[in-house]
């Protein structure tokens, strides 16, 4: 879909990757930057792939990412 | 119990009469001699009067779930003697931490350790003041009679609601099994806790004179944080700054410090003119005031002082009679008042009269009064 | 499925959390958010009770509903107060698997017996993972810990067996593998008038993910691919393990004051 929005917040993510794992639809992949933790921030790659299954949401630990239909 | 006002009574009954008039709405305790009848009487009372009775698997878990109830609104209480109350302690500072009301009774036996759990003792007094870990100040009541038994435990009630702090009846097994006349007044005076404003949102901290902060319940839809973390005034913990264990802790301490004045609370006899005052508590007391009583009555220029606030401690007042006259501590133990003592009073006037396992006779303790005033 | 955002606004705070990338109590706390929301619980109706640990540390301070953060071992002592106290109140208790079935033991299993009307999530980690990582009542057999060098001599048992034998009247396991799963369970918790215990197998990436070499990510494929539904297998046994009916104790206590006398203080 493209009129999905997702949003990453930096100041969450922790860079755990389960995210990234866990979608169906390869949106989301590692940053080349890192965090704090000296992990990949998640970033999304694809979002036009994204079919708001809501899985990352389900699964992140640290409520980093919303996803947003327009 | 019968519509009359007066019993023979026995002090645990008395006790748990007090908690009954006080609106007592939460017990749960774990059977313990001497303090037993308490818990035995209030298993039966208590729901009658609409309050909830529990007996649980120990004492760590009877203060715990007394803690946890006081914060549904209920006034709670617990009873236990010695190896109980030890057992409580981590869970009285938690009370302390989080400034919840709630009374605990300490039936004090012969100790230490297991002792000899019928016979009376009061070696519990600095245990009551310093048993759980870190800074805090406590209120620590001491009856000697079935009537302060049930009084002392009204008031016990009243002083934990109104400085939101856990209060101990710290009794003795001789105070909680004598039977004597109990006056049970038709109405009490009842205090209640102080419960938030509409515009006070913090519940653990406070500019106020009083130092007590207002006090929701469970389920009014705060979102409280309550923990035994050092925390800031709405409840967060914070446990690395200067500034959040300073202003805590000081407050939590002043404000049983800063009313002493108020709280402090004593029976004085003859003390103007006294060149020996005889100083007791607890169920030690009932004969010590009768030598004094009979001193007198012999010429002898005694005088009797007997704390019942036992903390915070009158030591302004033990420090003038200290200065005044020769001092003879009378207690049930070897080191339960003593060290506050001798704090106050200069050593060269203070003399002692301890006792283990049973009450001296009014002669016994005549017999040293006499000795050391002549 | 509810939005992130939804839940967030309305159930979260104090974000970041402290938990460690990776680390499962996030994942519980977002399941713990979704079932209350979708059981139709008032939030303020809840009260969460927890220990010592960093499972206490999943309600106090993160979620947004009255918090009550006790003592090592005794949170569901304290939270049989609160429930006795108000029995309008639900009481989850939230307390890791050394809190819970270490010092807590002895409450633990008389919570059970009494049947009263807890909901418990133990969160397992297999380890005290706090204070470093040492060895637990859960940590297996010659597993080395940070007390165990040379392994554990001493031997883990199941906690849920243990719980289900004392007589609690709903007892499940699930891993934080299994999100829709718990969120079912926890609104059957909910829902079920007793001691509910739900053990759940939660990852430790810092002390226990990282001695074994596998990450949070790799941890939740480990319980994936351990854990069964089907009971007749040699994987653990993920589901509903008991479901009994017992007095459950706080309506025993209400019915008895409502028998013999006056007005509920």
């Amino acid at each position: 879909m493209s009129n999905v929005k997702i949003d990453i917040d930096r100041k969450l993510c922790t860079g755990c990757g389960i995210c990234i794992k866990f979608c169906p639809k390869d949106v989301l992949d590692e940053s080349e930057d890192l965090n704090q933790y000296g992990n990949h921030f998640a970033e999304v790659v694809a979002e036009e792939e994204c079919i708001v299954c809501r899985r990352c949401e389900l699964y992140c630990p640290d409520f980093a990412i919303e996803v947003e239909e327009k | 119990m019968k519509e009359q006002d007066e019993y023979f009574m026995e002090g645990n009954i008395a006790c748990a009469e007090g908690a009954l008039k006080a609106g007592c709405g939460f017990y749960a305790g774990y059977p313990i001699t001497p303090a037993s009848e308490v818990m035995n009487h209030l298993s039966k009372e208590l729901p009658k009067a609409g309050g909830r009775f529990v007996q649980m698997e120990d004492e760590i878990a009877s203060i715990a779930s007394v803690i946890g109830a006081s914060w549904t609104g209920l006034k709670s209480m617990t009873a236990t003697s010695g190896p109980g109350f030890s057992l409580m302690q981590e869970n009285l500072g938690y009370a302390v931490m989080t400034e919840t009301p709630c009374v605990i009774v300490n039936v004090q036996r012969a100790g230490p350790s297991t002792g000899q759990a019928t016979k009376p003792g009061t070696g519990d007094v600095m245990q009551a003041r310093f048993g759980s870990q870190g800074d805090y100040e406590i209120i620590a009541l001491s009856p000697n009679s079935a009537q302060e038994m049930f009084e002392f435990t009204v008031r016990a009630f009243n002083l934990a609601e109104k400085y939101r702090t856990p209060v101990v009846l710290l009794a003795d097994a001789g105070v909680g099994h004598m039977r004597e006349k109990v006056k049970i007044p038709k109405e009490v005076d009842i205090v209640e806790r102080r419960r938030p404003e509409d515009d006070e949102n913090e519940y653990f901290d406070t500019d106020r004179e009083d130092r007590v902060p207002p006090m929701p319940d469970f389920g009014d839809g705060k979102e409280l944080l309550i923990t035994g973390s050092t925390h800031l005034g709405d409840g967060t913990r914070d446990t690395s700054s200067f500034e959040a264990q300073d202003r805590l802790v000081r407050r939590l301490v002043s404000k049983i410090e800063d009313n002493r004045e108020e709280l402090e609370d004593w029976e004085e006899r003859n003390l103007e003119d006294a060149d020996l005052v005889v100083i007791s508590y607890g169920s030690i007391s009932r004969p010590a005031r009768g030598a004094v009583k009979k001193a007198r009555d012999n010429g002898l220029k005694v005088g009797f002082f007997r704390p019942k606030v036992m903390w915070p401690s009158p030591e302004k007042k033990l420090r003038e009679i200290g200065e005044n006259s020769k001092v003879l501590l009378v207690e049930l133990s070897l080191r339960g008042y003593r060290m506050e003592v001798e704090r106050a009073v200069p050593s060269e006037n203070l003399h002692i009269y301890d006792k283990l396992n049973s009450l001296p006779t009014i002669d016994q303790i005549y017999e040293k009064i006499e000795e050391l005033i002549k | 499925m509810i939005k992130a955002k939804k839940i967030k606004e309305k159930y979260i705070r104090r974000h970041p959390s402290p938990f460690c990338p990776g680390c499962g109590g996030g994942m519980v706390l977002n399941s713990m958010s979704r079932a209350v929301e979708e059981s139709g619980v008032s939030k303020e109706d809840i009260v969460a009770v927890s220990g010592i640990g960093c499972a206490a540390w999943i309600p106090s301070p993160h979620w947004r509903v009255d918090t009550l953060h006790t003592t090592h071992g005794r949170a569901i002592a304290f939270a049989t107060g609160v429930k006795i106290g108000n029995k309008d109140l639900e009481v989850i208790v939230v307390s890791g698997d050394g809190d819970c079935a270490g010092i807590g033991g002895n409450h633990l299993l008389h919570g059970a017996r009494n049947n009263i009307d807890l909901n418990v999530l133990m969160i397992n980690n297999g380890l005290y993972a706090m204070t470093g990582g040492q060895v637990a009542p859960t940590t297996e057999h010659d597993e080395k810990t940070l007390t165990t060098p040379y392994g554990n001599p001493s031997s883990s048992f199941d906690v849920a067996e243990v719980v289900k034998a004392a007589g609690a009247g709903h007892v499940a396991r699930w891993t934080t593998y299994h999100m829709k799963e718990l969120i079912e369970e926890v609104k059957t918790a909910i829902d079920t008038n007793g001691f509910s215990f739900i053990e759940i197998l939660t990852q430790c990436p810092t002390r226990k993910g990282k001695k074994e070499g596998m990450n949070g990510l790799e941890m939740l494929q480990w319980y994936k691919e351990n854990t069964s539904k089907d009971e007749d297998t040699d994987k653990i046994f993920v589901g509903t393990l008991s479901e009994v009916d017992r007095p459950e104790l706080t309506e025993q206590i209400y019915k008895q004051i409502d028998e013999t006398g006056d007005e509920l203080k």
